[in-house]
């Protein structure tokens, strides 16, 4: 029964990093753009939504009606202005241009929040669950948290399969060349998908600030969870990459329940075996990159 | 009109020789210069040491990676072993600590060398923090309290003087042996590949056996460079500030120093660090915005200023110090 429980939250929380992983898996899709400041730019809006909730008095959950469009701005923007220069040369000034963005953003937070951990509270969300026996209970907040992801995953894969820009995403994706001759403007394609990159990892950003408590240096442990749900659920399938946080989840679970500094080592310990054995990822369809 | 093909210039010259007057006044610093200033050296050549090897990978075999603390901290924490643990030899354990990390790093490499590009990258830091949190399970060398050097017996002059010129041989020896690599069928081969991957293998070079040795030499030197960091501070610890395997720690300034001095150059490295290095201390009761500050200029040389200051120089003076390149004159 412990294990089934350690389980069930593995499973909820691997929802939390598919949501994270949602972003850099579009981004890298669309424009083989990795960006290294994906997790700073999640804890960037957990600060956010943490000042906007007191100085307004709302719920954190309500204030995401600000703070995820303006994070979908944010990302427009930082593709425009920034990311557009670093796609398609040495990744290096990719790598560079991303990685400065989160030290800058880490700094930035120390300097106005200070070091010092801080919480988003839901109010009674948060302490909510149900009780399906002595061992297992099911808390509401994590609970909705994997219902959002779920939620997330399909709208994209919705708007990927049935609209004309998501069509010019996928196009865009098989071969930005050809899609821009066919009269693709792929820096709006481009623009947009590091919006909703954003957008979707503000979301979780926020989703982690309710459950966790968090500091400005935070983010970079969330980009490698995000980072090992896509590899591990394989490049190029969203529904890989749910899968793919559900294993870490679990597998992290797992790993606490054994030792409880176990969890983040048999997490990287799942990530390495399917790099090892199984490079593309569960349900990869390309080959690895 | 006969042509020849030369690869020293005028400047190439002049430079050699006040190149090897400066190391030779560097070596006798125990002798002429403070102890405050003996210290900062160990860090500023140590700097140099890794941030040439940074470039060596990034710059020339186009391996860009941001997993490099995971050798930093694996040269420091062999030492630890092998002194503490093992009780070799202080002095003898800092090489065997480069090569404790080299060794290591062929698993390392053969299952990162498994992703590309900014892949690649992210996958060496998920393979850095695991290792980071392998060595924290390690109650033998302190867990994540860290630990201390044991130094008994060795007095601290001593001590100062062997780090001090053991900095001096890991920061010039890497910049020689950059020099000597990209002189090399190696370095030719590193280079191709850089530039064209695909031409390069068509030519007959062997891409991934190419950058893989780069690899391993990379993380013997890092290795080298993070144990004679602490054989100076004695006091080592895994995570956090001043942390052996923290990527805030290490690879964001080594990443800033090489963009900033000139990726894909010899000089351009040594003049970041030599900048960051000043600046730092300079700047040192306000690190906060400091880091903000290196943070932007380095996006903006990302973006706008590829070459770095080196780079600009370069172009400017028509003239490399460290001839690599071959050049057709009459």
């Amino acid at each position: 029964m412990v294990w089934t429980n350690a389980v069930i939250q593995g499973v909820l929380l691997g929802g939390l990093y598919a949501l994270f992983a949602t972003g850099l898996s579009l981004s890298f899709g669309v424009m083989r753009l990795v960006n290294l400041a994906h997790g700073d730019l999640a804890i960037f809006a957990a600060f956010m939504t943490l000042s906007i909730s007191t100085t307004l008095k709302i719920n954190p959950l309500v204030a995401l009606v600000i703070v995820v469009p303006a994070a979908f701005i944010v990302g427009y923007i930082l593709q425009r202005l920034v990311f557009d220069r670093v796609v398609g040369v040495d990744p290096a000034f990719q790598i560079v241009a991303t990685f400065g963005l989160g030290i800058v953003i880490q700094n930035a937070l120390l300097e106005k929040y200070t070091a010092d951990t801080q919480g988003l509270n839901v109010g009674a969300l948060k302490t909510s669950t149900i009780k399906i026996n002595n061992a297992i209970g099911i808390g509401w907040l994590p609970l909705f948290t994997f219902a959002t992801a779920v939620a997330v995953l399909g709208s994209l894969a919705l708007f990927l399969k049935r609209t004309k820009l998501g069509r010019a995403f996928r196009a865009t994706s098989d071969d930005a060349d050809a899609a821009r001759l066919m009269g693709i403007d792929i820096k709006r394609v481009f623009a947009v998908a590091m919006g909703l990159a954003i957008a979707t990892v503000a979301l979780a950003g926020v989703l982690f600030g309710a459950r966790s408590s968090f500091d400005p240096f935070v983010g970079p442990a969330r980009l490698i969870y995000a980072f090992e749900a896509v590899v591990i659920g394989g490049l190029g399938s969203l529904w890989g990459t749910l899968a793919g946080g559900v294993t870490l989840g679990v597998a992290q679970a797992i790993g606490r329940k054994i030792n409880p500094q176990w969890g983040e080592l048999f997490g990287h310990g799942v990530f390495l075996a399917v790099l090892v054995l199984r490079p593309t990822g569960m349900f990869g369809k390309a080959q690895s990159r | 009109m006969t042509m020849r093909v030369v690869r020293g210039t005028l400047a190439s010259k002049v430079f050699a020789v006040v190149a090897i007057i400066g190391v030779g006044v560097l070596a006798f610093l125990p002798s002429w210069g403070s102890v405050s200033l003996q210290r900062k050296m160990v860090e500023l050549l140590t700097l140099v040491a890794l941030a040439v090897m940074w470039n060596l990978l990034a710059g020339f075999a186009g391996v860009v990676s941001v997993g490099q603390q995971a050798f930093v901290g694996l040269g420091a924490y062999s030492m630890i072993a092998l002194v503490n643990v093992h009780h070799q030899n202080l002095y003898a354990s800092v090489p065997l600590s480069g090569l404790v990390a080299a060794v290591l790093s062929i698993p390392v490499g053969l299952i990162a060398f498994r992703l590309r590009g900014s892949y690649f990258a992210i996958g060496t830091w998920v393979l850095a923090e695991a290792i980071s949190l392998i060595v924290i399970l390690q109650r033998s060398v302190g867990a994540g309290n860290g630990v201390s050097l044991k130094v008994a017996g060795y007095s601290l002059a001593t001590r100062q003087d062997n780090s001090y010129w053991f900095a001096l041989f890991v920061g010039v020896g890497a910049v020689l042996l950059t020099y000597v690599v990209l002189r090399s069928r190696l370095g030719l081969q590193m280079q191709a590949i850089r530039d064209s991957e695909d031409g390069a293998r068509g030519l007959g070079a062997n891409v991934y056996r190419t950058r893989f040795l780069v690899w391993v030499l990379a993380a013997f030197w890092t290795g080298l460079a993070g144990a004679t960091y602490y054989l100076q501070q004695l006091r080592v610890q895994p995570a956090g500030t001043g942390g052996a395997f923290s990527v805030v720690q290490w690879t964001a300034p080594i990443v800033f120093i090489v963009v900033i001095g000139g990726i894909g150059t010899i000089e351009g490295p040594v003049i970041g660090a030599v900048l960051y290095y000043f600046l730092r201390d300079r700047f040192k009761d306000h690190q906060t915005v400091y880091l903000i500050s290196m943070g932007v200029i380095a996006i903006a040389v990302a973006l706008l200023l590829q070459g770095g200051v080196w780079g600009t120089i370069r172009r400017k003076l028509g003239a490399d110090l460290f001839p690599v390149r071959r050049r057709l004159v009459e």
